[in-house]
Order: structure tokens, then C-alpha cells, then sequence
């Protein structure tokens, strides 16, 4: 007992003189405040504008209930390149990991016939899987030529993004006439209550309650919870774990981990297959829970990407990432709301908002990162 | 005379009064005060953790102090960062150097205050001609054009003072400068500080070798435990004076061992062939043996083959041919993993690099090879309390401080880092100890501490690898003595017949068997 307060009295010591929280709000702060002057400049009234963004994330059940779907893959994508920096590495590679994780779940769902309660789990396996061997194949190249991982993984990104537009063009897989795959099985599909949604009984009760009515008109689905069960085992395996040991040893100081024993290649692959995983997680879940399909894409859609902001904001804390998610999917989706009336603010200028939020958390943190890596190489004391 | 009466005539350049550093709650340095005059040096003493980084980290602006104040040439400063101190005329080389690898040496000591000719572009010929003046008139004679990365650690220590000067230093700063250093680079430096000073430059010097303060220093502060005991007139005093003030005891210099017969053979090395980072052999067909309850000492010149050695032996480094045995097992080419797991521990060269990860806390690394194994793991999953309990034990016995097994690694000072390595190392209870610079950068009283547990260890009947570049080391610690020269073992002679001189010819190349 005297020992878990002392931990959890150094926790909160590193969290007070590190000031994280704290440098972290102010950072959104200024990213509100120079997206305000943006908006201003643009000819917009920023304080409309916000307020029309906080009432688009919180006025309505379903407004929340988007919001924390939006969220999701960011939360799982941020979750992924913060467990890989933890260990050392920079994945850049969510991106790619995520497609090759909803392809999976969508090949998984469609072609196999299996029980409800089966089904389910073997797509987001089989999904977990795929995307856990791609990311591996980028430690791989790491361990085995040098590689690095940052060059690696832009180039899965692509392949990854081609082999899914070349499988939607596959028949057999191409629903005939779209530009997308087939639909999963229905026994695949983990919305809530989606049969009983649209079932005479469902309808008519929702038509009585109108708070359930409307958060249910959402594609409303188990995602959030799994992410939110990821981060903490995410947390448990690198703090408390024997592997988690391992790999921030290695993350650490490569060279004192050699000469320890620890497998210093091994656990690279080991580390991004996990956040490859990770990373297909978020893809799968998507599958399964919102869209049921694969569509055509003409360019990365960004959740890998989002995902390193996610993780920088939660300075690569895995309890972090569930928080900066949440941050991003409000921005992401409260931003589509001053795209309409009253505001009709251009969606560029959202983008600036976001954007200037994670530069002003980004580039101190960034600079952090660059001194501590680079007092590691010289080692001062 | 005394230090009141030694130093009326001399000038003040700093003056540090009353200064006072806290980290949290811990007190690292407690109203300590510390005059500097022009032309001399001014060594600092004090055990491993006493405080003498942070205050000199403090000086250079690294740190800013909790309470206290600063004089420079009689004038109150406010030392916020180090360009300040730099503008101030003060330079600082640390106890880990901070140069950038592949530039080369003039590139690096012109850093942040490049010549500049018309258009702003650097001007690299001025570049040369300044740095070759500066070397020249100090007697730091360096190769401008050569590469940081390919030169000894000593010439990069000469880069750092070199950049230190030509920043315009008037006081400089050497944080334990001759610890990495070997013998013979040490005479070196001893006389680079003679000419500076002669040229009139002050110098403070912190140093474990009481020898070296002897020798070069003019006065010595004496920190304990962050508190300030006395600064002596070096002239006045001994070295046994002066580690009964730093420690609050008497210290035997030389640790007791009684004679013990050696048992049979447990490990052997033969026709041992290594390439080293550039491709050229370093170890060449070198034959070794060691036996149970002995402590063999492998003496030799840096660069003569034994990091190379050492990384073959501990799986770090590929073995070209030759054969490594231990226990009558075969473990050449075998992983780091499987070489501990035969029962072979080794304290790294290189304490920053290999030793320690420094993000971690000394709980954690005491651990790192264990970390596995119950009782710190149970089921893969990490067993916090025992880890704790392991630390603390290992804390108090190896008298590690501050006594906090939940310290990073990065604050704790230098040699407690090491003695956590050690520590971590000894209590493996490995049949084959392999210790490399062991007491590097330790305080008299750890130092004495660290050759009883070797000297422990060799009673227990282990067997015990002691490389060092300290020749009195090997001499007092070592049953028999090997000698390495060009990656071959030149000659081994029995501690108790060995001589410096023969040593000395033998590590130069000179030897007979
Ligand atoms: N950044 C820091 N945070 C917390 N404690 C620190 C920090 N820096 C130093 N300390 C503590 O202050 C004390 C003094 O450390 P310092 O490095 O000055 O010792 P030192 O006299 O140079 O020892 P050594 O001879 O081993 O180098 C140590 O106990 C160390 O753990
Ligand atoms: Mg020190």
C-alpha cells in the first residue's frame, strides 16, 4: 500500500513539474485564439463560429454520439504511433496499416459465413492480423537491412492505398456498378440495436422517446469502447509488463538493452507489429461499426496522420490518446458545422483551426523530442 | 601560512557565495562558497554525489541556484544560461563530451562563433589559422581536419578546451577531465593546465585522483554530502589529508587481501581473432585463461585491442575465429542473452552508453537483466514490490545516494551511476566477472569499496576479469597480471613479482615471453 502511494505520488510529481496538462491546454488555447484571428480575418465572427461549433458537438445525443464515432479510429490510429514512439520508433505508417486493416475486415465479413457472435471477433482478428504483419514488415526491414522506418512505412502507406483501389476493381469483391466492395454479412456488423432500429416494435418505441431516437439515428457501435479497453491494455503492457520492459528499453537505449540480452531487432518487429495492429484495429472497427464496406480512394484519408497529431497531443501517453481523440473527433466534426448555416465558413478555415492547435503543441513538444534524442546520442548529465 | 594568508595578494575573478541547490527536497548543494583567483587552479573534492557538477553546472548557467549569488571580477552576475557565462569569460568542459561526430575538429571548435567574410559566407581559412594559433600557444596540439568520430577520447577532450578558448575563456571549467583520460594523456593535461595558467587563465578542476590535485592544484574546496568543509592550500596538505576531509574517515588506499590459491581453469580464450568498427583486426590470435578464485588484470594502453576484447567475450561483437569457453562450454559468436545466462556478468566500458538507460529509474535498471526471471516477473507481468525491495537492498548496500530507488538514472551523478552498475553486475553472482574501468569516476571511499567486493568475489571463489588503464589498480587488485599489446597477450606476470617498469615496457610493445 506505502508503495503504491509513493508511485502514484511520482506520477504526480512528474505530472506537476513537467506541467503536460497544463503546456497542453494552453496550446489548444493559443490554437483557438490564432484560429480565431484566421476566422476573423476570413470575415467570419469567431465567437459565432465557436459557439455554432460547441453547440455542433454538444447541443444533441446524436451530436455527441458522432462526435465519439469520429473519434474512435483517431484514439486507435493515435494509440498505435504513440506505442511505437514509446518503444523507439516513428510509425508513420498507421495510414497504410488502417486500409490494410478495413480491407481485411471487409474480405473477412463478406466472404465468410459464421454465427453472430463469431463473426465478429474473426473479422477484427483476421483484420488485427493483416495489418499487424504489415506494420511488422516495416520492423523487418529495420532489423534485417536498416531500413528506416519512417521511409518504410510511407511506402506501405501507398501500397496499401493501390491494393485497395486494384481489390474494389476485383471481381468477385467490386459490388457490380460502384465504386466500392460488397457490403459485410449482416452477422459482421456491430451496430447497436441495428435490427431492432429498424424493426415495426423498434420504430414505434423510438417514436415515444425521442432522446433514444436520436442518438440511435447514428451508426452508434461498440468502437469506442474497444479503443478506450485498447489504451488501458495498451498502457498495462508497457508499463507493467515484462514485454513492455523490453520494448521501452529498447525505445530507450538500444545499446544498453543489447548489452543487457534483450533481442534488440526482434523487439522492433515486435513493437511495430503491435502498432500496426493497433492501427488495423482502427480500420477494422470502422468496417464493422460505420461504414460496412471499402470505398475508391483517390488519396490517404488521414487517419494515420491524424493519428501522430493524437499522439502528440497526448504526448504519447496511452490514457492520453483517449482524451486527444476526443479533442480531434470534436474538432473534426464540429468543424463540418460552421461549414453551414449560419457561418458557412469554408472548411480550409477548420482545417486551420486544427492545424494550429497541433502546431502550437506540436512544435514545443517537437523540440523537446529533438533535445532529449539528441542528449541521448551525445549523453550529457 | 594558511588559506587566508596564501590568497591575500591573489585577484578574485569569482566569487561564489553561499550558494544553495535544490532539487525537490533534496538538498545537492547547501550554502557552499568558493573563491577562484586568476592564474590558478582551484580543484574541487568530494564523493560521488557530493555536489560538485551542480555546482559547477550552476556557474556555467546550466542550473539556476536555489539561493546564493555569483561574482565575477567583483561584480554581481545573473548566470541564467550558458552564453552568458560564455559571454562572461567562463568555458566548460563536461564530464561527457558534447561535440558533434562527424564534423571535423576546427569545424566543431568554431561552432556558434564561425569567422565571417564578406557575404556572410564562413570564412574556413581564418577558421584554420585561429584554431592552429590557439593550439600552438597552449600546447593543445590537434589535427584541424580530422574527424571527431576517428580521434581518441583524449584529443576530444583537447577539441573541447580548444573551443572553450576560443570562445575568449578566462576561467574554465574541467568536470572530472582525466577520468577518461589515459596516463600518459593525463601528464599531457596536467601540463595544458600549467601553460594556462602561466598565460594567466584560472582553472577549476574536479577530480577523484587526489594525485592529480597534488600535482596540479593550487587550493582545493571540500564538498560533503552538498555542504561546504574547507578549502586548503594544496601545498600544505597530503593525500591522506586530503581524503580524510572529503570522506570524514581515514581511507586505506590500498585494499587488504590475503594469498589464495587459485582453483582450476574456468574460462580460456583461444587464437581469439576480432575485426574492429573499421574492418582491421584489433584482437589477434589472443590467448587467455583465468581460474576459479583468481583476479586476472589486463593491463595495456587504450586503443590496444580490449574494447574490442570485451565486446567478443560479452556477444556484443562478431568473432572472426578462435574460440571462447567457459565452464567447458563453447559460447563463441553466442548472443549477449546466452553469454549472461552462462553465468558471465560484465561492467561496461562505457557506463552512459551500454551501462545504464538513463530514461529509466535505478529500480528499473538494476533489473535489466533480470527482468524477466522471478521474482521481478510473475507471469510476464512485472512485480513491482519485489523490484523495489531488490533496488533498495542493492541502494543501501552499495551505498548508492541519494537512497531512492525511484531516481532516474539521468540525475543521479556520475558515480552513482556507476556504483548502480556495479551494483546491478556483483549481485548477479556470476562464476566469470568481467569489470572494465570499474572505478572510473569513483570516490576514494567507493573506489575502496569496489575493490573489496572484486577481491570478495575472487574469495568466493569466482573468477574475476579486471580491465583498466590505472596501472596501481591492476597492480593492487590483480592475482596475475596479462598485458595486451596490438591485440596480443604480450606477457603475464605474477601481481606480487610485477614491476611498473617491466609493465610499463611490456604495454609499449617491449615485452619478452
Ligand atoms: N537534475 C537533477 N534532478 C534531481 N537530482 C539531481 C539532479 N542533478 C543532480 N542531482 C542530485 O544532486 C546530487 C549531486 O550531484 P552531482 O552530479 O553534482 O554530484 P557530483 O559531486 O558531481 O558527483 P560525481 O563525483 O559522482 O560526479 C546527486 O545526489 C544527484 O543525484
Ligand atoms: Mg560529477
Amino acid at each position: 500500500m506505502k508503495l503504491k502511494l509513493k508511485e502514484l505520488r511520482k506520477t504526480l510529481y512528474i505530472f506537476a513539474t513537467e506541467k503536460t496538462i497544463g503546456f497542453t491546454l494552453i496550446s489548444i488555447f493559443l490554437g483557438l485564439v490564432v484560429g480565431a484571428i484566421f476566422l476573423a480575418a476570413a470575415g467570419f465572427n469567431p465567437f459565432q463560429a465557436y459557439w455554432v461549433m460547441l453547440l455542433g458537438v454538444f447541443s444533441k445525443p446524436s451530436y455527441i454520439s458522432y462526435t465519439i464515432i469520429r473519434a474512435t479510429p483517431l484514439i486507435l490510429t493515435g494509440l498505435s504511433i504513440a506505442f511505437a514512439f514509446k518503444t523507439g520508433l516513428f510509425n508513420i505508417g498507421a495510414e497504410g496499416q488502417f486500409i490494410i486493416g478495413s480491407v481485411a475486415a471487409t474480405a473477412a465479413g463478406y466472404f465468410l459465413h459464421l454465427p453472430l457472435l463469431i463473426h465478429i471477433p474473426v473479422v477484427i482478428i483476421s483484420a488485427v492480423l493483416a495489418a499487424g504483419i504489415w506494420g511488422g514488415i516495416a520492423g523487418y526491414f529495420k532489423a534485417k537491412f536498416g531500413v528506416h522506418e519512417v521511409i518504410s512505412t510511407i511506402m506501405l502507406n501507398w501500397i496499401a492505398l493501390y491494393f485497395q483501389n486494384f481489390l474494389i476493381y476485383t471481381k468477385g469483391f467490386q459490388k457490380p456498378g460502384g465504386e466500392t466492395s460488397y457490403s459485410i454479412q449482416p452477422t459482421a456488423n456491430m451496430m447497436i440495436l441495428k435490427t431492432w432500429k429498424q424493426s415495426e416494435a423498434g420504430r414505434e418505441w423510438l417514436l415515444q422517446h425521442p432522446f433514444w431516437k436520436d442518438l440511435l439515428r447514428t451508426p452508434m457501435n461498440w468502437g469506442f469502447v474497444i479503443a478506450i479497453l485498447m489504451a488501458i491494455l495498451v498502457w498495462f503492457i508497457l508499463n507493467k509488463t515484462a514485454l513492455g520492459y523490453r520494448l521501452r528499453a529498447v525505445g530507450f537505449n538500444k545499446f544498453a538493452a543489447e548489452y543487457g540480452g534483450i533481442n534488440v531487432n526482434k523487439n522492433m518487429i515486435i513493437s511495430m507489429f503491435i502498432a500496426g495492429a493497433l492501427a488495423g484495429l482502427a480500420g477494422a472497427l470502422q468496417v464493422v461499426g460505420v461504414s460496412h464496406k471499402v470505398t475508391l480512394i483517390a488519396a490517404m484519408e488521414g487517419y494515420g496522420f491524424d493519428g501522430i497529431a493524437v499522439a502528440l497531443i497526448a504526448n504519447s501517453n496511452a490514457l492520453g490518446c483517449i482524451l486527444a481523440g476526443l479533442l480531434f473527433g470534436a474538432l473534426k466534426y464540429g468543424g463540418t458545422k460552421i461549414q453551414m448555416f449560419p457561418v458557412k465558413a469554408p472548411s480550409e478555415v477548420i482545417n486551420i483551426v486544427i492545424g494550429s492547435i497541433v502546431f502550437f503543441i506540436s512544435i514545443p513538444k517537437l523540440i523537446k523530442v529533438i533535445l532529449t534524442r539528441k542528449n541521448k546520442k551525445e549523453g550529457t548529465k | 601560512m594558511g588559506y587566508e594568508n596564501v590568497t591575500q595578494s591573489l585577484t578574485k575573478v569569482i566569487e561564489m557565495k553561499n550558494i544553495t541547490k535544490k532539487f525537490g527536497d533534496f538538498v545537492a548543494n547547501d550554502s557552499v562558497n568558493l573563491d577562484v583567483f586568476k592564474g590558478k587552479v582551484h580543484a574541487l573534492l568530494g564523493e560521488n554525489g557530493a555536489g560538485k557538477s551542480t555546482l559547477m553546472n550552476i556557474l556555467y548557467g546550466l542550473y539556476s541556484p536555489t539561493s546564493g549569488e555569483i561574482l565575477i571580477n567583483g561584480k554581481k552576475v545573473d548566470i541564467t544560461n550558458p552564453n552568458i557565462a560564455i559571454e562572461h569569460g567562463i568555458g566548460m568542459v563536461h564530464q561527457h563530451f558534447m561535440l558533434i561526430k562527424p564534423f571535423t575538429v576546427a569545424q566543431n571548435i568554431i561552432l556558434g562563433r564561425e569567422p565571417i567574410s564578406k557575404l556572410s559566407v564562413l570564412n574556413m581559412k581564418k577558421a584554420l589559422k585561429d584554431v592552429k594559433e590557439i593550439s600552438e600557444r597552449y600546447g593543445l596540439y590537434v589535427d584541424p581536419n580530422a574527424k571527431i568520430e576517428d580521434i581518441s577520447v583524449g584529443m576530444q577532450q583537447r577539441v573541447e578546451i580548444l573551443k572553450a578558448l576560443y570562445r575568449g575563456a578566462e576561467i574554465l571549467i574541467l568536470d572530472e577531465p582525466t577520468a577518461v583520460l589515459t596516463p600518459q594523456e593525463i601528464i599531457e593535461l596536467i601540463q595544458i593546465i600549467k601553460n594556462l595558467t602561466k598565460e594567466g587563465k584560472s582553472i577549476i578542476l574536479i577530480s577523484h585522483k587526489l594525485k592529480e590535485i597534488i600535482d596540479a592544484a593550487d587550493f582545493c574546496l571540500i564538498i560533503r554530502r552538498g555542504k561546504h568543509i574547507d578549502t586548503v592550500v594544496v601545498s600544505e596538505t597530503d593525500e591522506e589529508g586530503l581524503a580524510s576531509k572529503m570522506v570524514g574517515r581515514e581511507v586505506s588506499f590500498v585494499v587488504a587481501k590475503d594469498h589464495k590459491e587459485a582453483g582450476e581453469e574456468i574460462f580460456s580464450i583461444k587464437d581469439l581473432i576480432v575485426k574492429d568498427n573499421r574492418d582491421i583486426i584489433a584482437v589477434n590470435k589472443l590467448n587467455l585463461s583465468i581460474k576459479k578464485g583468481e583476479i586476472l588484470g589486463l593491463a595495456g594502453i587504450d586503443g590496444n585491442g580490449q574494447t574490442e576484447l570485451l565486446e567478443a567475450i560479452t556477444g556484443l561483437r562478431k568473432v572472426e575465429s578462435g574460440k571462447i569457453m567457459i565452464n567447458g562450454e563453447d559460447i563463441t559468436n553466442n548472443t549477449p542473452f546466452q553469454v549472461i545466462s552462462k553465468k558471465i556478468s560484465h561492467i561496461p566500458e562505457d557506463r552512459q552508453k551500454r551501462g545504464l538507460v538513463l530514461e529509466f529509474d535505478i529500480s528499473e535498471n538494476t533489473i535489466l537483466e533480470n527482468y524477466y526471471k522471478e521474482p521481478f516477473a510473475k507471469k510476464g507481468i512485472l512485480q513491482y514490490n519485489n523490484i523495489q525491495v531488490y533496488a533498495k537492498e542493492l541502494i543501501d548496500k552499495f551505498d548508492v545516494r541519494p537512497r531512492e530507488e525511484s531516481k532516474m538514472a539521468r540525475t543521479l551523478s556520475g558515480g552513482n551511476q556507476q556504483k548502480v552498475i556495479i551494483a546491478r553486475e556483483v549481485s548477479n553472482n556470476p562464476d566469470l566477472l568481467i569489470a572494465a574501468q570499474p572505478t572510473r569516476g569513483l570516490d576514494v571511499g567507493a573506489i575502496e569499496f569496489v575493490h573489496k567486493s572484486l577481491i570478495e568475489q575472487r574469495n568466493k571463489n569466482k573468477a574475476v576479469f579486471l580491465i583498466s588503464f590505472e596501472l596501481d589498480e591492476i597492480m593492487n587488485v590483480s592475482d596475475r597480471i596479462a598485458v595486451i599489446y596490438e591485440g596480443k597477450i604480450v606477457g603475464i606476470v605474477d601481481a606480487k613479482d610485477a614491476e611498473i617498469e617491466t609493465l610499463g615496457l611490456m604495454m609499449a610493445g617491449g615485452g619478452n615471453k
